[in-house]
């Protein structure tokens, strides 16, 4: 495997790709130079340390390590994702319920079918994979939500008005909010192999797998993806929806 | 005792009070109007009556129990406002005159709906019309109705005809006559002077308060 061998001159080398992103910044007055540098800086640090980490966990092959790990990716990504919510009054637990039960949800189905097994080396990088599409899929969905319920916001006091219950008044926008952060996702899956070859298939590729073989796995993450991006968005949108009212069934105003 | 009774309600929104100190009780049947100069606050009196907005002090009863002692969905259904300006929600007239169907979790009823839309002179195949083709008076008059498919004890009615032409208004003035005679109690709010000349129960209201 010596022709994936990438050494830390290559590394320095391959920065001038970064600064071509900072002249188009420079250049088109985006102001992005000072983003850019700083998203370089932390994807080396915490790929340096998680590569360190991942090493030693890989290593000694432990049960607990590697669940707590697992409990660690899910708690950044629904971090990350409740700081998407636009709404002021939201709450982590909500996000991390949606995080938490879509990714093991799709874990614990890949592994009952038997095509990814309990070793560190296989189900971290996976919950990895899947937790940040949820994750993505998630914040898009608070953000849907968000300006929806500014939108819409006389059309849901017309159906409290009228005597809806809050679901029945927001299920509009709540089904309309699911259905983008969805999107992406099954948008992807429809250009699969036609436009891009996806990292998990081209991982395996580079690494020497036989391409018929690499599809197989490609396919699994595809359903992985389908999967756990519907069960985050529908738990964190069943969720979200209810905090624009208050225990009155009234709609809160937006600030 | 009144079907409706507010005791010593103020509502303010920060800093700003918007409604001082009103005291009113509505007997059942009454055919209630409310007069005022604009910004007076008669919105946020009838918003507040149904339970859209909470009273900041003070209390609001219904049929002599607190209003949030009440289930607020079945509440709203009883004590029922039409907004100023409705707007039509989702996308056909049909989307909106089932909601009430919907929300009572009982099957649509065309024949009921057709004998309401042909009180306000429209056509049953409006039904399949797109909201966005609806005139001004045609939205107002369907939105009305979407409070009269399950008729209310007490209808909450907030410039229902304002800006309407002479005959959408005088359409709309008779089916407020028709709903009245079916023992709803009415609290409306206009700036219509041949409507408060024709006011059977007139109330003025000022900066937040009502006149004696
Ligand atoms: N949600 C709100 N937040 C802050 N202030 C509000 C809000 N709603 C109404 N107000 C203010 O409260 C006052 C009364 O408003 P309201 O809509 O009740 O008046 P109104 O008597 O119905 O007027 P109009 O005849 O123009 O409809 C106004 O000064 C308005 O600016
Ligand atoms: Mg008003």
């Amino acid at each position: 495997m010596s022709q994936l061998l990438v050494n830390n001159v290559t590394l320095v080398f391959a920065f001038a790709l970064v600064l071509v992103a900072m002249l188009i910044s420079y250049r088109e007055k985006l102001g992005l130079n000072k983003d850019i540098l700083l998203s370089i800086f932390r994807a080396i640090v915490q790929l340096t340390l998680i590569g360190y980490v991942l090493k030693y966990i890989f290593k000694i092959n432990n049960t607990f390590l590697t669940i707590l790990m697992c409990l660690f990716i899910i708690f950044n990504a629904a971090w990350n994702a409740y700081k998407r919510n636009p709404n002021s009054n939201r709450n982590y637990w909500e996000t991390f319920a949606a995080l938490f039960i879509s990714t093991t949800i799709t874990l614990g189905i890949i592994m009952l079918t038997g095509s990814l097994k309990f070793i560190p080396s296989q189900v971290i990088p996976i919950t990895g994979m899947i937790a940040s599409n949820s994750m993505v899929a998630v914040g898009l969905c608070y953000r849907n939500l968000h300006s929806q319920f500014r939108d819409q916001r006389q059309q849901i006091l017309e159906k409290l008005a009228l005597g809806a219950p809050i679901k029945l008044a927001a299920i509009t926008i709540l089904r309309e909010s699911i259905k983008t952060a969805m999107q992406p996702t099954i948008d992807s899956a429809k250009t699969m192999g036609l436009v891009s070859l996806p990292g998990m298939m081209s991982g395996l590729i580079f690494a020497g797998v036989d391409p018929v073989s690499a599809i197989r796995y490609q396919i699994l993450v595809t359903f992985m993806l389908l999967s756990t991006t519907s069960l985050g968005a529908i738990i964190a949108g069943y969720l979200a929806y209810r905090r624009y009212f208050n225990d009155r069934q009234q709609l809160l105003d937006q600030n | 005792m009144g079907i409706i009774e507010l005791q010593n309600v103020s509502y303010a929104d920060g800093d700003q009070t918007i409604i001082h100190h009103v005291d009113l009780s509505v007997t059942a049947g009454d055919f209630l109007t409310i007069s005022g100069p604009s910004g007076c606050g008669k919105s946020t009196l009838l918003k507040l009556i149904a339970s859209l907005i909470s009273p900041t002090s003070g209390t609001i009863s219904f049929n002599g129990k607190n209003q949030n002692d009440y289930d607020y969905p079945t509440y709203r259904q009883q004590v029922s406002y039409c907004f100023q300006q409705p707007t039509l929600f989702d996308t056909s007239v049909l989307d909106n005159l089932s909601l009430p169907f919907q929300i009572r979790g009982v099957p649509f009823d065309e024949n009921k709906i057709s004998a309401l839309l042909q009180l306000v002179d429209l056509p049953l195949t409006f039904l399949d019309k797109k909201i966005i083709d609806l005139s001004g008076g045609e939205k107002q008059r369907v939105a009305l109705i979407r409070n009269l498919v399950f008729p209310p004890q007490v209808l909450l009615l907030d410039e229902v005809t304002v800006g309407l032409d002479t005959r959408s208004k005088t359409i709309v003035q008779a089916l407020i006559k028709n709903v009245q005679h079916q023992a709803t109690t009415l609290i409306q709010v206009t700036h219509d002077e041949t409507e408060i000349a024709a006011a059977a129960h007139l109330i003025e209201m000022r900066q937040g308060a009502l006149q004696k």
